[in-house]
């Protein structure tokens, strides 16, 4: 009797693991076969690498899309590696232990923040001084970069500061007593040696801003147009989801979840990357 | 004082980067703190009782309906995606032989969700469920697309709060006797209730701030969802339409503010909680 309880829970256990490779699998079976066709309607080529996106005339171009996201993305990792990985180092190696659990708090709350409110302060406050700078609109793609910028911090933050945490003790003191200064302690010897983790924090980070919505469409301009400059809107893949999801019909419909799938095959390579990255960090 | 400019005149780069690891925390500090006084600042003069009337109306846009969806859809989700989290966690934890194909491929699958904007899970949800399963925009359709969001994070949270329990723990429930089952229960999940606790609070805090992956599978209509199977707008999302129409700025100041100080207290529980557990 006993025994059989064991034996059921572990297929309880077993099929509840199973869910995630389910879930995948629904996903990817849903997006494929609802935005392929549409590929291959508009013809991939002329999908993919077309410039203009104009659905009342039936002409489906998402480069322009895809490389708003890329110029965006690209933006909020040059401002949020430096400024997030330098955080992470003072939580790990400078904050004094008084405030170290402000610091800690801080972080998470930032973390916790939803993007729909990242965006209305994006929106309220950067956008208009964008406006002032550049003389003209403020919804720009350097708006959108700083805004995602500031959300990925949290993220690169915490997952720097626990690697560069797993880094034994002995190498930093090591370096101190063979008369490095702090700074290059953890700069030429805890930083190499918690690379790994601090790679995966920044592609996690790449993650999340390539594939954030609500924030961007709140802040970019959103013009389906190929990017023009820094000082000018864009409208990456996720806004171009949300922003016509909601009328869109037939063959329109279906380019909007093609552009789904460029998105969410964009994603898979980023996640192959980390896996690749962790499986050489093995060896 | 003197040393230190000493050493700073010795050392110039160890100086700069000093100075920029400071920087850098100052920002990251200052940012969140401008966030929050610049919305409280803002949001504050704006609330009022009215706001949180029962009913909404184009005249007076009260968040309160949003506020009861955004309830409904947090129990929804967790009492789902809770339980299936934890049970799959254990299975990887405990069950699992090392190496395993399958167990690759269901981290590999875990690893791959927890990577997936939510834009995708919305539209993922608008396809499998409000589409494929005839659901429509309904609770269901946003709740479960939810609960595919945060199982991943519930998952990994609960994984790496039972891999933190000693192994002495389990060796010595076996010892007593004990079978897997009862040590599983008895010893190690209560080890890792702090650990799987910050797991939900977490989920909790995503599912109160998505936006992206609701507003097309629960919608957007204004009113309390009465029905599991009719459309509501969360908070989040009755704030992106606020903000969208640009006709109630003001309104949504204030429900920026409210779902600021949600978000506070989320993170102020799980803290106490965590605390708490762990001091125990």
């Amino acid at each position: 009797m006993k025994h059989l309880k064991e034996q059921i829970m572990k297929v309880i256990f077993f099929i509840a693991a199973c869910t995630s490779v389910l879930a995948v699998a629904l996903i990817c079976i849903f997006l494929f076969a609802n935005g392929l066709p549409a590929m291959g309607k508009i013809g991939l080529g002329k999908f993919l690498t077309g410039v203009i996106w104009k659905p009342s005339n039936n002409i489906f171009g998402i480069l322009p899309m895809i490389m708003g996201s890329i110029y965006v993305t690209a933006g909020a990792i040059i401002i949020g590696v430096p400024i997030g990985l330098c955080t992470a180092v003072f939580m790990a190696h400078y904050c004094p232990k008084k405030i170290y659990g402000i610091c800690k708090a801080a972080v998470n709350l930032m973390a916790g923040v939803p993007s729909v409110v990242y965006g209305f302060f994006g929106l309220v406050c950067i956008v208009p001084l964008m406006q002032d700078l550049t003389g003209h609109d403020g919804s720009t793609m350097l708006t959108a970069s700083i805004l995602l910028g500031i959300m990925i911090l949290p993220t690169i933050v915490s997952v720097c500061e626990a690697a560069i945490r797993s880094v034994p003790t002995p190498y930093y003191e090591g370096a101190l007593a063979l008369g490095a200064t702090k700074e290059r302690s953890i700069f030429l010897t805890v930083i190499p040696a918690a690379k790994s983790g601090i790679v995966a924090g920044i592609v996690l980070g790449i993650g999340r801003a390539i594939g954030e919505t609500m924030a961007v469409v709140m802040v970019a301009g959103n013009q389906a147009r190929m990017p023009k400059g820094i000082t000018r809107g864009v409208r990456t893949l996720t806004s171009n989801i949300v922003l016509e999801m909601g009328y869109a019909a037939d063959l329109h419909r279906e380019a909007l979840i093609a552009t789904g799938v460029v998105l969410f095959v964009f994603i898979l390579l980023i996640n192959l990357c980390v896996a690749a990255l962790k499986r050489q960090d093995a060896k | 004082m003197k040393q230190n400019l000493k050493t700073a005149l010795k050392h110039p780069l160890s100086f700069l980067l000093r100075i920029f690891i400071l920087l850098s925390a100052a920002i990251t500090m200052g940012v969140l703190l401008y966030i929050i006084i610049f919305i409280v600042a803002k949001g504050a003069p704006h609330l009022s009782l009215d706001l949180f009337a029962w009913e909404y109306t184009s005249d007076n846009v009260s968040m309160m309906p949003a506020i009861i969806n955004t309830l409904i859809m947090t129990g929804l989700s967790l009492v789902i995606a809770v339980p299936f989290g934890i049970f799959a966690a254990i299975y990887l934890v405990e069950y699992a032989k090392r190496g395993s194909k399958l167990v690759k491929v269901i981290r590999m699958t875990a690893e791959t969700l927890s990577g997936i904007p939510s834009i995708i899970y919305g539209l993922f949800g608008l396809l499998f469920f409000a589409t494929y399963l005839h659901w429509g925009y309904s609770m269901w359709s946003g709740a479960l697309t939810l609960v595919i969001m945060i199982l991943p994070l519930v998952i990994r949270t609960t994984e790496e709060a039972l891999i933190a329990v000693p192994d002495m723990y389990r060796e010595a429930s076996f010892g007593l006797g004990a079978g897997k089952l009862r040590t599983i229960f008895r010893i190690i999940l209560p080890a890792a209730v702090p650990g799987i606790l910050s797991g939900v609070i977490l989920s909790i805090g995503r599912i109160v701030g998505e936006t992206a992956a609701l507003i097309y599978t629960s919608g957007t209509v204004a009113q309390t969802a009465t029905d599991l199977t009719k459309s509501g707008r969360t908070l989040a999302v009755h704030m992106y339409s606020l903000s969208r129409e640009g006709l109630h700025m003001d309104e949504a100041y204030a429900t920026a503010l409210v779902l600021l100080i949600l978000v506070v207290l989320i993170n102020a529980i799980s803290d106490g909680i965590a605390k708490k557990v762990s001091k125990v």
